[in-house]
């Protein structure tokens, strides 16, 4: 009870400053009222009427008085807006028979067809029944590049929008070339630091943590201008010979792993470090006193004390790296945006809360598989972070 | 008195003293601005902001941001709206009028209208001035067959080499259809057909592994002076500025250029609603509007403002006579209706 009033603060910060605002965006996943709200009359004729195809005369009027409505309370170019994300091009369909519309004329089937086809084709009523609903899966299936089709069973989306797999699969093997590389460079820099004499080791870590402790921001932009065609790297290539022509380093996936395996380093190389201090330099002497083969001693006896921080610093840079943006803004080209740039472009851009959303929920529900299998794999008592 | 009386009148002393002197610090009028950055801002400070507030006596704050539209509606949805007033992009503006972002503006108290070129003084935005997206090259970089034209992006063959364009849909899709040889006042008639639009990415995709995409207006100049780029696209002022201050080796190209206005709005809820038509009224007269042009080569929207423009800076001004061949204004009407659809399929186009 008491371990519980401690930790309550603790709680309580937790849950309003993160589980609170992450539900929140989750759930705009799934919950889109605009076009419910914008169409009430229509949302309860709909409800009435026969699932497919163009409706009857009820639902027809319906949606006449929900459009006039709209048209007096100055929200129908919001209505417009909306209708326009769930069904292409039908932003002036909407406008001009709204226009066209008035109070003392009733609104028939046969005449808002006749005014304009675009309501009698069944694709249209498909979009608007899947757009009244509140809850609706549609922001779900299009992050992962599905959708309902007119038969209610799933489908792919067309290829000219479906971009979305492309692009998890893209963050992920991105995530994970950088986690082998930050391990194959960390692993002997930590090993290096663990046996060096105090006061050495003491100067070397430094240049570790003073970039570690630099901001992100600030890294990357001097990768900006490390990188450059005429940049320092590019002219030591060429002064020492290594090459004959100026490499294309900026704005590309090279560029890109090279500054995130930069800035990731230090955050798979210290849990290693900080594990491989705890292993006593007697027991790599005792094996060989024994007769073992420095690499047969290696495997046996070193590298299963090392085996958690490995795996704990190659989960942190994978899980940091998944949601990486500024890096892949600012060095990678436009074949090189992550999940995270599209996710920031739906908030910040298209104002698209519903989409932005609904790929943070694939991205977490990725992301917690992944961990599940990795702890079913190595068990997560065995990770020691610090 | 007791002396616990005279030190509870000194604490209240104290406090209304302290009280007064923090509101009225406090009251000190003071109108935010949120523009774009880089060297307009800075010429818009040294043109406006600063004698409008040394004129009036109240503070000026700024803010430089590149969100545009999507910051001012996700304010004024959120209910705090921090900005007075806004300078927001041609294209956006006509759609954000329809949200009910932004302020109808009442033009009695700013200017009569017919007093604005044509397309200048909006609904619910006032014109500043009148910007052109041109293209640039480094003179170090290109040395012999400069281009003539914006449209030079699309030829790979005779200008091989990185190009710089705006990660947006407007401008690039008209250049497209330009390049392929649709000619300019037919551009927004061919972009209205799904024919046209296909015809436009498709252009776009022979030079698309050579595009640096930029999303700021300082990075032009920056993406030249590194020889990132050979040529890019730009806003003429951000290429104009380096080139007579910093003795930049840039060259202006105007042929093909897209003629914009840069706009000025309020947005809804916003705090100092009469500040806001002061300031809007203040840079609509005919001398003041004309000041911008001596700090960046942005042409005035005021007719009457022409003959304040200083006679070095005409022919550096967009709407100079000789760059005014093969020009294109932008159709605002157009992106209003089509720019939902457009971006999104250049956002999935550019995600490939």
């Amino acid at each position: 009870m008491r371990a519980l009033l401690l930790v309550a603060p603790l709680l309580a910060l937790l849950l309003l400053s993160f589980c609170l605002p992450i539900g929140i965006l989750l759930s705009q996943a799934v919950y889109d009222p605009a076009t419910h709200d914008a169409l009430p009359r229509t949302a309860v004729a709909l409800a009435a009427s026969p699932d497919q195809g163009v409706p009857d005369d009820a639902v027809f009027a319906a949606l006449g008085e929900d459009l006039l409505a709209a048209k007096q309370n100055d929200s129908l170019y919001n209505l417009a807006r909306d209708l326009n994300k769930l069904l292409p091009a039908a932003r002036s369909h909407v406008l001009r028979t709204a226009r066209g519309l008035s109070p003392d004329k009733p609104v028939t089937r046969a005449a808002l067809v006749a005014a304009d086809p675009f309501w009698g084709e069944s694709e249209t009523w498909f979009a608007i029944r899947s757009g009244v609903r509140a809850f609706t899966a549609n922001y779900l299936l299009a992050a992962v590049d599905l959708r309902w089709t007119r038969d209610g069973s799933l489908g792919a989306v067309p290829p000219g929008q479906a971009i979305y797999r492309a692009i998890f699969a893209r963050t992920f093997g991105i995530a994970a070339a950088v986690t082998v590389l930050t391990l194959i460079l960390g692993f002997p820099i930590a090993w290096l630091l663990a046996h060096v004499p105090g006061r050495l080791a003491a100067r070397l870590i430094m240049l570790v943590l003073l970039p570690f402790w630099t901001s992100i921001l600030v890294r990357t932009a001097a990768w900006t201008v490390l990188l450059q065609k005429f940049g320092i790297l590019n002219d030591l290539l060429l002064a020492l010979h290594i090459t004959d022509d100026r490499f294309d380093l900026m704005y590309t996936r090279t560029g890109l792993i090279i500054a995130m395996v930069h800035i990731q380093l230090p955050f798979t190389l210290l849990p290693i470090y900080s594990i491989m201090r705890t292993i006593s330099a007697s027991q790599m002497r005792a094996a060989y006193s024994l007769g073992a083969h420095p690499f047969y001693a290696f495997r046996r006896v070193y590298l299963p004390q090392v085996m958690p921080g490995v795996m704990a610093g190659c989960l942190l840079t994978f899980i940091l790296c998944l949601g990486y943006f500024i890096t892949p803004a600012l060095v990678g080209g436009p074949a090189d945006q992550l999940i995270a740039n599209f996710i920031s472009n739906d908030i910040n851009v298209d104002l698209n809360w519903q989409m932005a959303g609904a790929l943070s929920c694939i991205l977490l529900l990725l992301t917690l598989g992944l961990f599940a299998v990795f702890a079913r794999m190595f068990g997560i008592d065995r990770m020691k972070l610090v | 008195m007791s002396m616990k009386l005279v030190r509870a009148l000194g604490i209240i002393a104290g406090a209304a003293g302290f009280m007064a002197a923090a509101s009225a610090d406090a009251e000190q009028p003071q109108l935010t601005i949120a523009s774009a950055g880089g060297a307009w801002q800075q010429a818009q400070h040294n043109a406006w902001y600063a004698p409008f507030a040394q004129k009036m006596g109240i503070k000026f704050n700024e803010e430089e941001t590149s969100a545009g539209m999507a910051r001012v509606e996700a304010m004024v949805k959120a209910g705090n709206v921090t900005d007075d007033v806004v300078t927001v992009d041609t294209a956006q503006v006509l759609a954000a009028c329809d949200s009910g972002v932004l302020v109808r503006l009442d033009w009695g108290k700013i200017a009569p209208r017919d007093g604005f070129l044509p397309g200048a003084a909006r609904d619910c935005g006032m014109g500043l001035d009148v910007y052109g997206d041109i293209l640039a090259y480094n003179t170090d970089v290109v040395k012999s067959d400069p281009p003539t034209s914006v449209l030079a992006l699309f030829d790979t063959k005779r200008w091989p080499g990185k190009r710089g364009m705006q990660k947006i849909a407007p401008n690039n899709l008209e250049w497209a259809l330009e390049a392929d040889g649709v000619p300019p006042d037919q551009v927004y008639k061919v972009l209205a057909t799904p024919q046209g639009v296909d015809r436009a990415f498709a252009k776009l995709d022979t030079i698309k592994k050579d595009i640096v995409w930029w999303q700021a207006g300082a990075q032009p100049p920056q993406l030249l002076a590194s020889h990132e780029v050979v040529m890019t696209t730009a806003w003429n002022g951000r290429i104009q500025n380096p080139i007579d201050h910093d003795h930049a080796p840039f060259k202006i190209v105007w042929g093909n250029e897209i003629i914009e206005y840069d706009m000025i709005s309020i947005p809804k809820g916003s705090p100092n609603l009469d500040l806001a038509y002061k300031y809007l009224a203040y840079v609509a007269e005919p001398e003041n509007n004309a000041k911008l042009g001596q700090y960046i080569p942005y042409g005035p929207v005021v007719k009457d403002a022409v003959k304040f423009v200083p006679a070095d800076t005409l022919p550096k001004l967009p709407t100079a006579p000789d760059h005014m061949a093969n020009a294109l204004p932008i159709d605002m009407e157009f992106w209003a209706d089509y720019g939902q659809d457009l971006t999104k399929r250049f956002n999935d186009w550019l995600a490939k």
